[in-house]
């Protein structure tokens, strides 16, 4: 959250500002585009004109890191990439989130059993907020993540006793 | 300079890694990179069984995958020497064709934003969200199929089908033209496509390049026509390929407009086989346990993407020994440096998006 | 074509190098000793009987007891194809690079090298091309072990 978390006790003023800065940050969740295997086509559709993400505030998908609030991590994630992941969300800016997307970015997929080049899932190495489950997950189920991730940013707040986000 | 367009870029349809040597905007040399998506597909085919591998099968080429399932399903079947029945035989073909629109569709909509142009992109997903509509009701997947079994299929068609699919090539082939007119007659398109990445065909046969890719240097060779399987020889098409209509032949445009012209033969094959199509049971050639005798096979049919090979090597038992894929856009990637020699950077993305790579099958 | 008639010229051509020959199988095959591949290869481009310009599949298949690389042109103008195979010890897998005959034997032999650990001699740039650099083993041999650990994050 920044410089601004924590330093609070709770009162009236915080909690209108909460509700300001989680509704500006959840109304326009800038996505990366990182899109690695087959769950990419899925996003891409869903930013498609049938499943408009756009209508969500969240169909600016940037292309560089610094300019992006999360990085939906759509495909498989191999050991050569996994170092660049790391990477790409230690540049992003803060507040920043992750979506899991894709039974592989979850948890190998179906690449558990043999695949020696496989990361078993990407929170090996960065934290992840939503897992969104499927191979590929419909376009709804990955609206439906996100629209998790919304209700999860509104329950953020600036008060001393809060949980952190994902930054 | 060395710069390198990393493995996370907006037009790389994937995660490519190009390291380009340039000397301001010129491009000395482009080595390509690649590893950054190898999930291990033939280590895990040694270790399950025959119909198992059918679903890794669907993830290589992810945007085209009953063709990857038909290229394997063909392998076994040939070597275990099944014959199917003509209704199994028209859907496949009805599948493997509307698939290829599919395909081609995705193709031109990303090539139109890596040119900077984001309505097309609009134009095709809406048409092929219909595509997937027709694959949906079949079985049940969007995107990732497992339907092409050995011997036979997963599911049948639904009733209505037959009406379904006509319908939608009436609605379809009309709006061929209006992308056209959005994208191939475009102005700066042209501009940015019609001299840029010439492939010789001579370099393109010695590099192996198959598919859109060498026809758009104006060689004629399709697998469904010199080599027909499924019975494609009984079907009427025509090979397009690119002629330099407005600038040498073998250039980006070239290989663009092969895979326009190629949607319309699809649509042509899709209402033939329609046509043909006989009442029957899919599943009756299925059978029990997939065990073909020892021995090898390489067999490879026409994918968008160009000719995928299946080389499968059987010891006896329910397991396949090695299962070796000849990917055509791993041979396409491997003659990229010879292509992009002294163009521009921004020539780079237009030489790229015109292969029309997916990285799940050069890394496999 | 037919496979008899490219067996035969074969042997006729190479007289012993020719090993061995399946034919009157769904794929039939040729094995040729590994020091001749490169004639081989050059004999079945450029002879006017032959014409194979193009190479479909060039790959590796683990034996327990040896290592086949495996070649499979094809002609454009004639229409047939043919597999040769070549046989080598499974400690020491060395062979001549076809990289002058197919140009896209370059990255077919590169990926050779990555799985199964065979060295192609004469390569212009013979490294790893699927797994990273400094990847330990060759993933698709038969006694393969699966690491459990690649830099700092488990397998």
């Amino acid at each position: 959250m920044g410089v601004l978390e924590g330093k609070f006790e709770e009162n009236v003023l915080i909690t209108s500002l909460d509700k300001l800065f989680n509704w500006a940050r959840a109304g326009s969740l800038w996505p990366m585009t990182f899109g690695l295997a087959c769950c990419a086509i899925e996003m891409m559709a869903t930013g498609a004109s049938r499943y408009d993400l756009d209508r969500f505030g969240a169909g600016a998908f940037r292309a560089t890191p610094r300019q992006s609030d999360v990085m939906i991590v759509a495909g498989t994630v191999t050991l050569k990439m996994a170092t660049r992941i790391k990477r790409l969300f230690e540049q992003m800016p803060a507040p920043k989130y992750v979506i899991s997307m894709g039974s592989c970015a979850n948890n190998g997929g179906p690449y558990w059993q043999h695949g020696y080049h496989v990361l078993k899932g990407i929170d090996e190495v960065v934290p992840v907020d939503v897992y969104v489950p499927g191979c590929p997950p419909r376009p709804e189920s990955l609206i439906e993540g996100l629209i998790q991730l919304q209700k999860k940013i509104e329950r953020e707040s600036l008060a001393k006793k809060t949980e952190r986000g994902a930054a | 300079m060395t710069l390198n367009m990393g493995p996370q870029h907006p037009s790389t349809h994937g995660v490519l890694r190009l390291e380009l040597q340039t000397d301001g905007e010129v491009v000395h040399s482009a080595r390509p990179h690649i590893g950054y998506l190898h999930r291990c597909f033939e280590k895990h085919a040694e270790n399950v069984d025959y119909p198992g591998v059918i679903p890794f099968t669907d993830r290589m080429d992810y945007v085209a995958s009953m063709n990857n399932n038909l290229g394997y399903a063909l392998a076994v079947e040939k070597l275990m020497g099944i014959q199917v029945n003509n209704r199994v035989r028209c859907i496949r073909i009805i599948m493997a064709e509307l698939n290829r629109i599919a395909s081609h569709l995705l193709a031109a909509g990303t090539y139109g934003i890596d040119m900077g142009s984001y309505t097309p992109f609009l134009h095709c997903f809406r048409d092929r969200e219909k595509i997937l509509d027709l694959f949906e009701e079949t079985c049940g997947a969007r995107l990732l199929y497992n339907y092409n079994w050995v011997g036979g299929l997963m599911y049948d068609i639904p009733p209505g089908f037959e009406k379904k699919v006509i319908d939608f090539l009436d609605y379809f082939e009309p709006l061929v033209d209006d992308l056209n007119r959005l994208l191939s007659y475009n102005y700066i398109f042209i501009k940015r496509t019609a001299n840029v990445g010439i492939l010789p065909p001579d370099v393109a046969i010695n590099y192996g390049i198959t598919g859109p890719n060498l026809r758009g240097s104006g060689v004629k060779f399709d697998v469904r026509k010199d080599e027909p399987y499924l019975g494609y020889e009984e079907f009427d098409f025509d090979v397009q390929v690119g002629v330099g209509e407005h600038g040498p032949v073998g250039s980006c445009y070239d290989r663009y407009i092969v895979r326009i012209k190629e949607v319309k033969e699809s649509c042509k094959l899709v209402r033939q086989a329609v046509a043909k199509i006989t009442p029957g049971d899919v599943q009756e050639s299925i059978p029990k346990r997939v065990k073909p005798p020892a021995g090898e096979i390489y067999m490879r049919t026409e994918c968008p993407r160009g000719e995928l090979g299946y080389y499968i090597v059987s010891d006896g038992s329910l397991k396949p020994y090695r299962v070796k894929v000849k990917s055509p856009c791993f041979t396409a990637m491997s003659a990229f440096h010879e292509i992009s020699r002294g163009a521009m950077i921004s020539d780079v993305i237009a030489i790229v998006g015109s292969l029309d790579i997916v990285l799940g099958e050069i890394d496999r | 074509m037919k496979s008899e008639e490219i067996a035969a010229q074969l042997s006729e051509k190479f007289g012993d190098k020719v090993i061995e020959s399946k034919l009157g199988v769904v794929t039939p095959w040729t094995v040729v000793d590994p020091g001749v591949i490169l004639d081989v290869c050059r004999f079945v481009r450029d002879d006017q009987r032959f014409l194979m310009d193009h190479l479909e599949l060039l790959g590796g298949v683990d034996f327990k007891d040896r290592i086949e690389v495996v070649y499979i042109p094809y002609s454009m103008k004639h229409g047939h194809r043919h597999t040769i195979k070549c046989r080598l010890p499974r400690e020491n897998p060395r062979i001549q690079t076809v990289e002058s005959v197919w140009a896209v034997a370059n990255w077919h032999e590169r990926e050779a090298y990555d799985m199964f650990g065979i060295v192609f001699e004469g390569h212009s740039d013979l490294r790893r091309i699927l797994c990273p650099d400094d990847w330990e083993g060759y993933p698709l041999r038969k006694d393969y072990k699966f690491p459990t650990r690649y830099r700092d994050m488990p397998v």
